[in-house]
């Protein structure tokens, strides 16, 4: 299941590529390829290259603050960490049970979360490489050229984000870093005013969604041999499911399966993910390698997000989305589909599903309730772990008699697919680029693996960054033999 | 008939004794303050509330009105100071907006917005200051203390328990509590003494309770300051 590209023996004698920063993901992190005299690869790593520490410095700080503090991670899916961390809140004064209205208007604000993110990783960030071609040219292979060459497609992309953050808004009173979910409940109901301006675009939006999973699917049948054989690694998967083995975005049972799809757990408890799941720190990254307890480090490494969600799941409770996951799971031929590619595929699945599920939820008259909270005592530890739009996510907390937080873990959705991601492009190093002279196409191939996976790399070191790319190709002996920059115009410069 | 000023070319009436502040905010017109609460006497400290009487910068709260003077509350230059002595109080201490339960109903938050403060200009201090949460209903996240002094004047005048007081000295100046431990929940300080809630800031709040006023609907979210008036004159709608 691992390739042996993490660590060069001679790395002194090899010379370094680096790809960086990383383009059309959020975030910001690097590649570094070591290839000897005849370009075969050596060694390759994704690393995450800054750190913004907000376990640490979250301490000290009251527990009531943290849904709206640690939010702050992230400007894309700050929803997951305003939920997850609400949920962790919830279990610190002793709640287990919302009320129907508090779980149903965060259930809600969450699927708005999971449709923008899904809708701009799609449409703005991935949409260029499937549509035009990952060797296209890359003043052409971007969101501007979707605009300009397939209009439809980009306004949809733009409109369907747009109603997600409509959505975040109604039930948090923001976009962006709302204040929805307070520990034991939420803060506001959804008037009948707000849910009647959500469902007048609802049936567009719907329509939208379905035209998306049309169109990946359609990209990736005309060329199957290269979707499916495309940085795919064979990898173990987690998630969410639901009691009875359904699609589970907000709350549920851990379940984890081999490349085979057999079972390694399944419906565990969220509150004891410690005793399932550990951390590996490896001295290149400060991005944490999460493993599998049972299988240990080496072999415990598992893909999380919409490709280990749809392959995990027994069905959607949503008719469109479960007839699309019929099909998809068709495509795996009674094995789950390991194609890092086909993470595009069940991403605009799991968008359908988001769309149908939002209208579901806005028609139930529980968003008007009033019975906002509950509460209860004050515990010590408080866990939430829900499924973000790339993958689970795990807050856990513990506070002093005072209600300080005196440590806290979070493992990130990105964290959890780091060995994924690198084993990823260990298999396009291997597969594309080895004893190649190195081009722009061939580098973007690399990030194209990456981006599958839609990484958050801010989320998961909690870094933010962005600078132009420049690539460099040194000899042996650490002379400069090229050279490649991309301004932020698109031109490339040798 | 009553003396008269004129603030920014109006005619403001007062009665002899009456500060600036006070004829001006009788007369419904705002001038920014923070340290200012009309239930307690005059402080002067917080200088926010800086006018110029012919070229002479005094604040308002403290100054006497007097016939026939002419006062500029709202020139661009009194608006510059008051920025810039905004922008000092922030980077003093830790004001953490996006994350602060008092945002959108922050005294210090909305009297920035009222002058136009966009950024804090200079160089964070970035101090270490721990939250006491000892208290079993009350936290004070000494971060957000801007040494207004109103806790301080609220337990000794109205509490009558003195549990407040400023200690040190220039930028060594810091809010003390008079307990044994120096911890709040050692002191005599309740949730019902006025000083729990005459606070312009985020510094005291109750404890285990935050955000619960949903964005739009905040106090400063929909009206600025000088329409909506102080956080105190609204204070059971914060709470």
């Amino acid at each position: 299941m691992t390739t042996n590209l993490e660590t060069a023996r001679h790395p002194e004698t090899l010379k370094r590529v680096c790809i960086e920063p990383l383009t059309r993901v959020e975030g910001h992190g690097k590649v570094t390829l070591l290839l000897d005299e005849d370009n075969h690869v050596k060694q390759a790593r994704l690393h995450i290259v800054e750190f913004r520490g907000f376990e640490k410095f979250i301490q000290g700080r009251p527990y009531w603050e943290l849904p709206v503090l640690v939010q702050r991670l992230c400007g894309i899916c700050p929803v997951s960490h305003h939920l997850a961390a609400a949920k962790a809140c919830d279990r610190l004064i002793g709640v287990d049970r919302l009320t129907p209205t508090a779980e149903k208007v965060r259930r809600l604000m969450h699927l708005g979360q999971v449709l923008q993110s899904h809708a701009l990783h799609f449409f703005h960030l991935s949409s260029p490489d499937l549509l035009f071609g990952i060797d296209d040219a890359v003043a052409h292979r971007n969101i501007v050229g979707v605009i300009r060459d397939h209009p439809e497609i980009a306004m949809q992309g733009v409109l369907l984000r747009k109603f997600g953050q409509e959505v975040i808004r109604v039930t948090s009173g923001k976009r962006v870093h709302g204040t929805g979910a307070l520990p034991g409940g939420v803060n506001k109901n959804v008037s009948l005013e707000e849910r009647d301006l959500l469902l007048a675009d609802i049936d567009r939006i719907l329509d939208w969604a379905e035209k998306g999973v049309q169109l990946i699917k359609r990209i990736i049948l005309t060329r199957p041999d290269f979707h499916y054989r495309f940085a795919a690694v064979d990898a173990n998967t987690l998630s969410l499911v639901a009691p009875d083995g359904g699609f589970e975005l907000y709350d549920g049972g851990l379940r984890a399966r081999d490349p085979q799809g057999e079972t390694i757990f399944d419906h565990a408890d969220d509150q004891g993910y410690a005793e399932l799941i550990h951390e590996e720190i490896k001295p290149w990254s400060y991005m944490k390698f999460p493993f599998i307890v049972a299988l240990g480090p080496e072999q415990g490494w598992y893909r999380v997000g919409p490709l280990a969600r749809v392959n995990n799941c027994e069905h959607f409770h949503t008719s469109l989305a479960e007839q699309e996951r019929q099909d998809f799971a068709a495509a795996g031929e009674g094995r789950p589909l390991q194609a890092a590619l086909a993470t595009h595929w069940a991403r605009m699945i799991e968008l359908l599903h988001c769309a149908e599920a939002i209208r579901d939820l806005l028609l139930d008259p529980d968003l008007q309730g009033t019975d906002l909270r509950r509460d209860g005592r004050l515990q010590t530890t408080g866990i939430g772990v829900l499924e973000a739009p790339r993958g689970t996510l795990f807050h856990h907390y513990e506070i002093d008699p005072d209600g300080l937080v005196t440590r806290a873990n979070l493992i990130v959705s990105t964290t959890n697919n780091n060995q994924a991601m690198n084993e990823s492009i260990r298999r396009v190093a291997a597969d594309d680029l080895d004893g190649h002279t190195l081009t722009e196409p061939l580098l973007n191939r690399i990030e194209v693996a990456i981006r599958a996976y839609d990484p958050c790399l801010s989320c998961a070191t909690h870094a933010l960054g962005k600078m132009p790319l420049e690539l460099e190709l040194l000899d042996a002996d650490g002379q400069r033999v090229g050279r490649l920059v991309r301004h932020a115009d698109g031109s490339i410069a040798l | 008939m009553s003396k008269t000023f004129k603030l920014d070319g109006r005619e403001i009436p007062f009665e002899t004794g009456q500060t600036i502040m006070d004829a001006a905010l009788a007369a419904g017109v705002y001038i920014p303050h923070l340290c200012h609460n009309p239930e307690f006497a005059p402080h002067g400290s917080c200088r926010v509330c800086l006018v110029d009487i012919g070229g002479r910068q005094v604040s308002a709260c403290t100054a006497a009105a007097s016939e026939g003077m002419e006062v500029d509350s709202c020139s661009e230059s009194i608006q510059e100071t008051r920025r810039a002595i905004l922008q000092m109080l922030f980077v003093e201490g830790n004001h953490v907006c996006p994350a602060c339960e008092k945002s959108g109903a922050c005294q210090l938050q909305a009297v920035a917005y009222y002058t136009g403060m966009l950024a804090p200009h200079f160089t964070h201090f970035f101090p270490r200051r721990p939250v006491d949460a000892s208290h079993s209903d009350v936290i004070i996240d000494f971060n957000r203390c801007i040494l207004c002094e109103l806790c301080v004047r609220a337990s000794r005048d109205h509490d009558g328990k003195r549990v407040f007081a400023i200690s040190g000295r220039g930028l060594d100046s810091h809010l003390v509590i008079d307990s044994p431990s120096g911890l709040l929940g050692d002191s005599s300080f309740a949730a019902g003494d006025k000083a729990a809630h005459v606070c312009p800031t985020g510094a005291i709040l109750p404890k285990g309770r935050g955000y619960e006023t949903p964005i739009g609907e905040r106090l400063y979210d929909r009206e600025p300051i000088s329409i909506v008036g102080d956080v105190r004159a609204h204070e059971e709608e914060v709470v």
